[in-house]
């Protein structure tokens, strides 16, 4: 009698954990999700603060971290919570658009190189060489000042300096293929070329398509906020996150230390939650993990 | 089905700069032959297999079917069937695109080469090699397929699988009148399976 009243709370708790474990498949998705979740987050809390919260209000300048400004005021009195949300939207923005410009033209100059024969191969080659040799930075700052800097200038600046390597990548990997057996076995079954690079060829690429824009992401917030922070980039009217941390380096000796502290912590965050999201999205789309 | 066939007359052959590897070679199918092709390994035995299914082009010579050029476009009348099917089937498509990419396989033809169901649904990495070969073997035996080069097609399988797929590949050969070129290790195979015998030692120089 008590033999079967185990049995069965046993077998109730492995019911119970049967539930509860979280599988790999499980768990990737569970952190895709939060992933995106923080990010629409950001974005609807960005769309639901009006400006009126960035008036200035000399009343309530200098505040530390409280109730009513969790991140603090800064010296005109403006609240930081929601500056950084504006500016934090603003970034993701920026670094979707440009790091989208980028795998782009990581990709169309990747096939070409590859598939077009020796003379394009080698000139596209070269402009891959030529880009990479250039600092980042260097090129961005010239880029941006040229274009009048602002938005338009950041995320031009942005997807014509990171593309290089991805597209060396690409190109890499459309060489293997293209002489791969089931490539060449492919057109032996009478597929032309198109159909080939569409149903062989593309969905390889995916992943490093994938892997490549993750990458970019994080580069090209940070290289937004730190050619604002240079004074290249947007204008100090917006509230970008680089206009937020260099300004308030101004102001960290008279320790007001929350006007870096939680813009810069965001930053990481949303850095960090976007390398994340990659991560496992990749995982979830490779079928060598399909059932992990 | 038609009579056809397959000539093949090489002069020469290389790999780019390399030593050359075939000369002076002829060879020819008809339909409904099977031809086994043995010699030591390094021989080239795996270069004529991809000279004839027009997969390279003879430096020197030509491959002529019907007296005509193998056709550039659309599918081809000879078909390969490699010695790895991993390296043969694209990793990131389920078996079943794999195997309707040239043609849709019959009931019939999936049963005797001993193909599942269940394995329509599955990715490459999750089947064996002897389990993939079947599905680049029901790949290649479209009716359209006039001329089938087996290189090396049965070697990493056991003797049982052997057994089963070439008495599956014979038979759908013959009901189609196509001709199959055997390229193998194994004498007592090619023996056991082959009209004649082409020893590519003796024949090649």
């Amino acid at each position: 009698m008590s033999e079967t009243k185990a049995l069965r709370i046993t077998n109730k708790v492995k019911g119970l954990s049967h539930l509860l474990t979280i599988n790999r498949r499980k768990g990737t998705l569970l952190m895709i999700f939060s992933a995106l979740f923080f990010f629409t987050g950001i974005i609807l809390m960005s769309l639901f603060i009006g400006d009126e919260r960035l008036a200035t209000n000399f009343d309530a300048k200098n505040l530390p971290p409280s109730f009513m400004n969790p991140f603090g005021t800064d010296w005109l009195g403006r609240d930081m919570f929601a500056r950084t949300m504006k500016g934090l939207s603003l970034s993701i923005f920026i670094g979707l658009i440009a790091s989208c410009a980028s795998v782009l033209v990581a990709l169309l100059l990747g096939l070409t190189a590859a598939l077009m024969g020796k003379v394009v191969d080698s000139i596209i080659s070269w402009f891959i060489d030529l880009f990479l040799g250039v600092p980042h930075l260097v090129a961005l700052i010239l880029i941006s000042f040229t274009l009048g800097g602002g938005v338009k200038g950041v995320i031009i600046g942005v997807a014509v300096t990171h593309w290089p390597s991805l597209a060396r990548v690409i190109r890499a990997e459309v060489m293997q293929l293209r002489s791969a057996e089931f490539v060449l076995v492919s057109r032996q079954m009478g597929k032309g070329p198109w159909w080939i690079a569409t149903h062989h060829i593309l969905p390889h690429l995916i992943p490093q398509l994938l892997v490549g824009f993750v990458l970019l992401f994080p580069h090209a917030i940070l290289h937004e906020a730190a050619i604002t922070f240079l004074g290249f980039g947007l204008s100090p009217h917006q509230p970008a996150i680089g206009i937020i941390l260099s300004e308030s380096m101004k102001y960290l000796a008279t320790g007001l230390w929350w006007l870096a502290f939680f813009p810069g912590l965001c930053l990481l965050i949303i850095v960090r939650a976007f390398d994340m999201l990659g991560d496992n999205l990749r995982l979830l789309i490779d079928p060598h993990n399909a059932h992990d | 089905m038609p009579f056809c066939d397959l000539k093949l007359k090489i002069f020469f052959f290389r790999y780019g700069k390399g030593p050359w590897i075939l000369e002076d070679y002829d060879l020819e199918l008809k339909s409904g032959e099977v031809v086994g092709l043995s010699g030591p390994s390094g021989i080239g035995k795996s270069t004529l297999a991809r000279i004839l299914a027009g997969y390279v082009l003879p430096y020197k010579g030509s491959v002529r079917l019907q007296g005509k050029d193998l056709p550039r476009k659309g599918f081809n009348p000879v078909q390969l069937v490699f010695q790895h099917p991993e390296k043969a089937v694209n990793p990131r498509w389920q078996l079943e695109k794999t195997l309707n990419e040239g043609w849709t396989p019959d009931e019939e033809l999936l049963e005797s080469l001993g193909i599942e169901k269940a394995w329509l649904k599955r990715w490459p990495n999750e089947l064996s090699g002897g389990e993939l070969q079947r599905f680049c073997v029901a790949r290649a035996l479209s009716p359209a397929t006039r001329f089938l080069i087996a290189d090396e097609m049965t070697t990493m399988l056991d003797a049982i699988t052997q057994a089963q797929l070439w008495h599956a590949v014979l038979e759908r050969a013959e009901k189609n009148n196509m001709a199959v070129l055997v390229i193998s290790h194994d004498g007592p195979l090619l023996e056991r399976l082959c009209h004649r015998i082409i020893d590519f030692t003796r024949t090649n120089h």
